[in-house]
């Protein structure tokens, strides 16, 4: 069910829950601008204490088509500047609007969020492992363009230990009988014990790999991450890392027909745009996509789909 | 063993009315009052005995509060630092309950995460920690918030040292 009901991760979501929503999606998509406005009168909230191009906007985008009023908190122009702490910051939120999407540094802000807020919270992104939103639109983008997501066989490429696209997206995969999952990371950046001995409990087929030729010659999807500088302790240590991986034309020249490639954007320099103008190329959709997933995602959360 | 109690009677005098918390891994007494938020100042005989011979453990530890019948709730999070550990309810110089002690599903506000990016270190914030058991031998916790597993030897280092 998904009335009223936080969204923290998704791992809290069963295979049944997420083809609801996907179902949701499908008809959002089929009256294309115009859905009506069934959360006229509602207030929705964004607090993005983390920067952000897309996810925010395509929130905000959401909200609007449905109808809602949005409010902003501008972190810098808040009074978080003069020390406000993010929970009395979150309890004014949850006294103005009716659902508040969040985005913190600190990791575990979106459930404290939810722990104190009255109203439902979305989690737009914290810390290392959750941004089920994201995750949502990843898997309902595979849906789309592949007609399935069972059977297949899923590359992740990039810094699975910082990045929390990655983290959620695998989490994702989890909920459905994908074939394989390959994990593509320079040792530096392979996931975090956690994910691993979370997936060898669920019993997911996994291989670890440095070689992303090998992969590149197995997968339906890629899905390429970027290596997280923000989150690097030690930028020298990024200086090494970035570029470990760099998806090109000519090396998917090696990929299956009907590869298809995803990126959460944005990229920096581990995808090629070389790669925009060929059939691989999914990120784009991919993105779109955020809009048509979050309005669903905001109505089931409100109760009006 | 009838054996070993006399010479543990022997080196402390019985209490009429009390806790005794038995079998303690040796070296623990006093993690094992810390962790119990017990210092003295509430008044009540503590005894502290440690490092001695214990059939089951080698060597144990013990520890006796007089006028104090410790709940199974608050003895529970002994688990952490004394899985061992038994409670023994004292009424009347006699031995009236013995438990042993059991880990609880989830453990609030005793340990740290270790992620210094976990809402829950954010002095600001103002967020107790809550840790999830994932296993219990070896022990393994889990951060509510961040997800970062707490291990064994993490536990013991934040409780003991
Ligand atoms: N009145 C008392 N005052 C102080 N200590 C006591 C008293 N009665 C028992 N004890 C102590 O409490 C512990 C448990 O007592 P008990 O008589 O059950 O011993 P036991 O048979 O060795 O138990 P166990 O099997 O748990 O080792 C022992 O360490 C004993 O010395
Ligand atoms: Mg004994
Ligand atoms: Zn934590």
């Amino acid at each position: 069910m998904w009335k009223f009901r936080d969204v923290i991760s998704i791992l809290d979501y069963t295979r049944d829950e997420l083809e609801h929503l996907f179902s949701v999606t499908d008809r959002v998509l089929e009256r294309p601008v115009d859905v009506g406005k069934p959360l006229e009168g509602n207030i929705v909230a964004t607090a993005f204490i983390e920067p952000s191009t897309r996810t925010r906007l395509s929130f905000e985008t959401a909200a609007k088509r449905l109808g809602a009023e949005i409010i902003n908190l501008e972190p810098q122009l808040s009074s978080m500047t003069k020390g406000e702490s993010l929970t009395d910051t979150l309890r004014m939120l949850d006294d103005y609007a009716d659902l508040i999407v969040i985005r913190s540094p600190y990791e575990g802000s979106a459930k404290h969020a939810a722990d104190i807020c009255e109203h439902p919270v979305i989690n737009g992104g914290d810390g290392t492992q959750h941004h089920p939103t994201q995750a949502m639109i990843d898997l309902y983008t595979i849906r789309k363009l592949k007609g399935r997501i069972d059977g297949l066989e899923v590359g992740v490429v990039g810094d699975l230990k910082y990045g929390r696209a990655a983290a959620s997206f695998i989490y994702g995969l989890t909920k459905f009988n994908v074939r394989k999952i390959w994990l593509v990371s320079p040792e530096p950046l392979s996931p975090r014990p956690e994910l691993m001995d979370r997936l060898r409990k669920m019993s997911v087929d996994i291989v670890k790999t440095e070689n992303i030729e090998e992969a590149v010659e197995n997968v339906d999807i890629l899905y390429v991450t970027r290596i997280q500088k923000e989150r690097f302790p030690d930028l020298a240590e990024y200086e090494k890392l970035r570029g470990s991986y760099v998806i090109t034309r000519k090396l998917l020249s090696r990929a299956r027909e009907g590869l298809k490639v995803l990126h959460p954007l944005p990229r920096v320099d581990e995808l090629s745009n070389d790669v925009d103008d060929t059939p691989y190329q999914a990120y784009f959709v991919q993105a779109k996509l955020g809009v048509p997933v979050r309005m669903a995602l905001i109505g089931l959360v409100l109760g009006v789909f | 063993m009838s054996h070993t109690n006399e010479q543990e009677t022997l080196r402390v005098s019985k209490i009429k009315n009390g806790t005794v918390i038995d079998h303690i891994p040796a070296g623990r007494a006093l993690a094992v009052l810390r962790l119990l938020g017990i210092t003295g100042g509430e008044g009540h005989v503590i005894t502290v005995t440690m490092n001695v011979k214990s059939g089951k453990l080698g060597k144990k530890d013990l520890v006796k509060v007089e006028d104090l019948e410790l709940m199974a709730e608050q003895v529970n999070k002994l688990t952490l630092i004394a899985p061992t550990a038994t409670i023994n309810i004292i009424r009347n110089y006699e031995v009236v309950e013995k438990r042993a002690v059991k880990l609880p599903d989830r453990i609030t506000g005793i340990l740290r995460c270790t992620n210094p990016g976990c809402i829950t270190r954010q002095p600001m914030e103002h967020v107790s920690s809550k840790f999830i058991v994932v296993s219990k031998t070896p022990l393994r916790l889990e951060c509510e918030y961040c997800g970062r597993y707490l291990e064994e030897e993490e536990v013991l280092k934040q409780l003991t040292q």
